[in-house]
């Protein structure tokens, strides 16, 4: 056995993959079934220790690369070419018990969603120790042990009775270190990290990425982390591989991908946040002023909103910005009627609108329109795109036949897509394209008012970019005013006139772009400001540092 | 839209035989070589060139009374089926789309009625009620609506959540074009597959009914009744008994196929990656 | 266990009291407010007005219908069904020993089909979109499509007629030595395993399917453990609830399955009794019978819910 003879000198080279293809059979619909190549001839190496980024947007064949070091393809994807060499042997070919020897033993993975990939019949110290017993790597007593000293090196609460939870009992950001212990237990070689902060909120983000980047200092671990960002994957890594539809684009050490970027495509990831957007003055009177709003859901039960003020001036784009549970969404729905506030008014243009969306009238809609964050579900299936965006037309205007065509025409070029995407039915377009026959749809009403919510988090981000620059050259073309809900602060920064931050239902902070951005900043603000990564080497250490030192200081 | 080059075999199966039984039901008396109560021979005669399926019980030609029941069989079922679908859909819709208090009580006195066996609480009905084609169609109508109610609420109350149907409220649409143009179309597939499905049940429903000697009552006969009439050849080794049970079971499986094949449409739309 | 999953139970069984009498109300209201006229139906056309009267008068059907009702509760709450209309014979005697028949047929029925469609069911998950998968969904279209008197008198014409194997008529009778009454039942209950196998394979298989689609499976495979190893310990524990679930579901179902398949047999259990009785209109003997047919169906939709909520993580640990 070549790996218990080198056990004192194992080789400097921990992986290496090379020419790796992969492929899956894809059902096209009313199509037969037909094979396709994930990723294409595909080579990279790892050292003992250090860790490679694969970044990508979504397609990209990260995930793919990453899994098939354990020999594993999710979803009846194959590896059909290449060699994977693993501590100096193709485990392609060591049969399905060689494989399983490797899996939770030499390399181990870390899930995106540590919530789903924790079994939920079972404590939580069973599931982290189990790899490590199944394995022989240590006995119950030791591994338990070195899981509870895990688990302290990851800032988990209660390092030494958390083990005894469940995994419904345990919080998300939790759950996700919960699981990098799991991953580290039984001592391996190399650990796949498949985005495991992507689903978390920013100010939770920053705390187990520096938990995980801390974790693997010390263990000495080799990794591969797998993201789509740039500004994430830059704090952990010692190398970036930039990957494209399944090809490699660029690799090289972290500084030089993201100070010299040498391909088009590397440079446009690194550059995506960079949008020109002059904030304009908040002069004149607002056309739509939210006023104490309070409300809640369940009769009064639970207050999402409380007593919240902003003001929307015309043309201009007021960013609303918080974490999941902040009711920044909360926020639209009241003022588009859609829940009721218990308190407070929302008043347009001088007048109160009405509480409820079934007493307003048709024009008050009209001024009101709201694009949405998951675009597919936004659009109605069944209807082409021609409908999608000419109701509006008909039902505001009264068009009909040729003059309604030919203003969907229009629209869709104001939109950037083509007349021929009349007849086409939502299923046929790509993500970035179904949120701009929702923007379509939103301007065939030529409203004052779009709110955005969350519009581009579901995108990849230069699909996203391209999406925020047709909406800020709209505006200027328009004249129409943006209230955008993200949790995105880069996105607000680069297209925001003014800022609203909420935090638990009430804005904690509110003014202009460049005030709101300005220090001194209140408690949260800061949290939230110093939580979103930076494209910048050593960015996380800071970050946690200027944290620590201010919490010294309180 | 509709490719017939894409249609599976299966499917196509259906199809015709489906088409088939239609068309017995409908031209029965035009192709039933004897009458439906007209003797012509002796009792259970064998399967021969001048009786293709043999004669009944009572010596009527069974393949005339099979064309026949076809048609009581097809239109009790339709007629329960269409009865059930409508009561279930109107009340499904309705309920999702106005919630409160109607919704809370029409689906407890759905539980309710579910909580009961069909055939079980059919019977029990049956035992005061009396026994005509109408109060059969009734009864099953009624038992069965049940079910399409269950389904066509949940399937209106998953889309009315959808972020579409929000954004035409957004806008301003009236009641109608939210349900018949933003609902009904995505609710369409999953509604036509279990229009299938009930008339199966409502099929074998009226079979067991009329085989227990509760559903169609002499001298017209379904196919659930011929198999009564005639079951007790059986143990002499006459298979007349099994001529209409198996042809239930043809047309069952024949719709089933059709049903499955317009289910399996609705994924059409969208596509993507098996687990090969 | 702790108090909310108890509380839990306890409102589910509560429930099913509630539904239980519910139900007793809705059989009642079918039997006695519908348009039909017991005593019209039990004496027929022909009957003199003053027979009528007395008829009325002997079944009390002139007080007011809640009155009859909680008579008729009163007397089903404490063991007293009734006299049967055409027999006169006390309701809750003929239907103790026919109650005790029909559960036996279910149960050997039971007994075949759960572990046999739990078995299926596996090999269909586990060879999934191979032949036997495609013939387990085969088999299944068919039998959810064949009346349940075809597959009876398919088996009776060859397993009884043309093989002379086994007994067209199940009779059975008391003091029966079990073997012999075993082989009266052979038939019957190979067609109620028939009857409910397929659907209860099917629906086993979507819910382990379902399981081990999770994502914790593939946590389990990538930690190295064996496929069985990965069903025994990470699979199994979520599959439990669903499956119960699937097999009380399916009892259910054979309870009313149940009901044909004694007429084709001539079995003496409490299907072909109630069969019998609704034709002869006799009310009290069929609101007995539809009761307790209603109440085993409740009762196995209890214990489906309940295994339900004993299975659920969350439940049992609450946070």
């Amino acid at each position: 056995m070549a790996k218990t003879t080198t056990q004192t000198a194992k080789p400097e080279t921990l992986l290496d993959i090379r020419n790796l293809r992969i492929e899956a059979t894809v059902y096209p619909p009313g199509e037969a079934p037909k094979a396709v190549t994930l990723v294409h001839d595909v080579s990279l190496t790892l050292k003992r220790g250090k860790v490679l980024g694969l970044i990508g947007e979504s397609g990209a064949g990260k995930s793919t690369i990453g899994l098939s070091s354990m020999a594993y393809g999710r979803g009846g994807v194959r590896i059909t070419g290449g060699e994977i060499v693993l501590n100096g042997r193709d485990i392609l070919k060591v049969g399905a018990g060689g494989i399983r020897k490797l899996r939770g033993r030499e390399v181990c993975y870390v899930a995106q969603s540590a919530a789903a990939a924790f079994n939920p019949a079972h404590k939580l110290m069973d599931q982290v120790v189990e790899a490590s017993l199944l394995h022989g790597v240590a006995t119950r007593a030791e591994a338990e042990k070195r899981a509870k000293a895990l688990f302290k090196k990851l800032s988990l609460p209660n390092p030494d009775t958390i083990g005894e939870r469940y995994p419904h009992q345990v919080s998300g950001g939790q759950l996700q270190r919960v699981m990098t212990a799991m991953a580290l237990c039984s001592e391996p070689d190399l650990i796949v990290f498949d985005e495991p902060t992507t689903a978390l909120d920013v100010t939770t983000q920053i705390d187990v990425l520096a938990a995980i980047k801390d974790a693997i200092r010390d263990t000495h671990v080799a990794a591969l982390y797998i993201t789509h960002d740039l500004a994430v994957v830059a704090q952990v890594s010692d190398e970036i591989m930039v990957l494209r539809h399944g090809r490699l684009v660029e690799w090289g050490g972290t500084r030089q991908i993201i100070k010299e970027p040498r391909q088009e495509y590397t440079n446009a990831l690194v550059s995506v946040h960079e949008i020109e957007h002059h904030e304009q003055k908040a002069e004149g009177a607002p056309f739509l002023s939210v006023k104490n709003v309070t409300a809640a859901y369940g009769g009064g039960a639970v207050k999402v909103l409380k007593n919240v003020s902003v003001d929307i001036l015309p043309g201009q784009t007021l960013a609303v910005v918080g974490e999941s549970g902040s009711g920044k969404s909360t926020l639209a729905r009241a003022i588009t009627g859609l829940l009721p506030p218990e308190q407070g008014t929302v008043t347009f243009d001088g007048r109160p609108l009405a509480n409820r969306l079934a007493d307003r009238p048709k024009e008050d809609l009209r001024q009101l329109q709201m694009i949405y964050q998951m675009a597919d579900v936004a659009m109605n299936p069944r209807q082409t795109v021609g409908t999608i965006i000419g109701r509006p037309l008909e039902f505001y205007f009264g068009m009909r036949g040729a003059e309604r065509d030919r203003r969907v025409t229009q629209l869709l070029d104001e939109i950037e897509m083509g007349k021929g995407f009349a007849d086409r039915y939502p299923a046929e377009l790509s993500g970035g394209q179904k949120q701009r026959v929702c923007i379509a749809r939103a301007l065939a009403a030529k409203p004052k008012l779009i709110i955005c919510d969350e519009v581009t988090s579901a995108l990849d981000p230069l699909v996203a970019n391209g999406i925020l620059k047709l909406l800020l050259n709209l505006q200027q073309q328009e004249n129409v005013a943006y209230l955008f809900i993200t949790h995105d602060l880069a996105t607000v920064k680069s297209i925001a006139d003014s800022i609203a931050v909420m935090y638990r239902g009430e804005v904690v902070r509110y003014g202009s772009k460049s005030k709101v951005l300005t220090p001194p900043f209140d408690a949260y603000t800061d949290l939230l400001l110093s939580s979103v990564p930076e494209m910048e080497i050593g960015w996380l250490e800071k970050a946690i540092a200027g944290r620590r030192m201010e919490s010294a200081g309180n | 839209m509709l490719d017939l080059k894409r249609i599976p075999l299966g499917a196509w199966l259906g199809l015709v035989l489906t088409g088939l039984f239609l068309i017995c039901a409908i031209f029965a008396p035009w192709i039933a070589p004897h009458g439906n109560g007209e003797i012509v021979g002796d009792v259970w005669e064998p399967m021969s060139a001048a009786h293709l399926l043999g004669t009944d019980n009572l010596g009527r030609d069974l393949l005339s009374r099979m064309i026949y029941g076809a048609r009581i069989t097809i239109l009790i079922a339709v007629l329960a089926t269409a009865l059930s679908f409508s009561l279930g859909a109107i009340l499904g819709f309705t309920a999702a789309a106005v919630g409160g208090w109607f919704d809370t009580l029409v689906s407890r006195f759905v539980d309710l009625l579910m909580s009961i066996p069909t055939l079980i609480f059919g019977l029990v009905v049956l035992s005061v009620l009396p026994t005509n084609t109408l109060t059969l169609i009734l009864v099953m109508g009624i038992l069965d609506s049940t079910r399409v109610y269950r389904l066509s609420r949940a399937v209106a109350v998953d889309i009315n959540v959808m972020d579409f149907v929000e954004a035409a409220k957004l806008r301003g649409e009236g009641m109608r074009w939210i349900i018949f143009r933003e609902i009904l179309p995505n609710a369409l597939s999953p509604l036509v597959a279990e229009l299938g499905v009930r008339f199966i049940f409502a099929v074998l429903f009226l079979s067991a009914l009329s085989f227990l000697g509760l559903g169609v009552q002499p001298p017209d006969s379904d196919w659930g009744g011929m198999v009564k009439e005639n079951k007790d050849g059986i143990v002499f080794g006459i298979p007349a008994a099994l001529i209409p049970a198996a042809a239930i079971a043809v047309l069952a499986i024949s719709v089933n196929l059709v049903a499955d094949w317009v289910l399996n449409r609705t994924t059409d739309l969208k596509g993507g990656r098996g687990n090969g | 266990m702790s108090f909310p999953i108890l509380k839990l139970i306890a409102q589910r069984i509560a429930l099913g009291i509630v539904l239980l009498f519910a139900v007793s109300i809705l059989i009642f209201v079918g039997t006695q407010i519908l348009p039909g006229d017991v005593a019209q139906s039990i004496l027929g056309q022909a009957a003199t007005p003053q027979a009528l009267a007395n008829l009325r008068e002997q079944l009390g059907l002139n007080d007011p219908a809640y009155i009859r009702y909680f008579r008729w509760l009163g007397g089903v709450l404490t063991g007293d069904l009734g006299t049967a209309l055409t027999s006169g014979q006390d309701i809750a005697s003929s239907i103790w020993p026919r109650l005790e028949n029909t559960l036996f047929l279910a149960g050997c029925a039971a007994v075949v089909a759960v572990p046999l469609a739990i078995i299926l069911g596996l090999l269909a998950v586990r060879y999934r979109n191979g032949p036997i998968d495609k013939i387990i969904s085969a088999f299944a279209l068919a039998s959810t499509s064949f009346p349940e008197f075809f597959i009876g008198y398919l088996l009776v014409y060859f397993f009884a007629v043309k093989w002379q194997v086994f007994p067209a008529i199940s009779t059975v009778f008391d003091g029966m030595p079990f073997l012999q009454r075993l082989q009266a039942v052979v038939l019957p209950a190979t067609a109620l395993t028939l009857v409910v196998l397929a659907h209860m394979m099917r629906m086993t298989r979507a819910a382990i399917l379902n399981v081990m689609q999770s994502a914790y499976i593939e946590t389990a495979e990538l930690k190295g453990l064996r496929p069985f190893d990965i069903i025994r310990k990470h699979a199994f524990p979520n599959a439990v609830a669903p499956v119960v679930n699937v097999v009380m579901l399916n009892l259910a179902y054979l309870v009313v399955g149940v009901v044909v398949i004694e007429v084709i047999f001539v079995y003496p259990g409490m299907g072909q009794y109630l069969v019998d009785h609704v034709a002869k209109r006799d009310v009290p003997v069929v609101q007995a019978v539809g009761l307790i047919f209603a109440a085993v169906y409740i009762v196995l939709n209890i214990i489906a819910d309940i295994a339900a909520i004993l299975a659920n993580p969350r439940l049992r640990h609450p946070k």
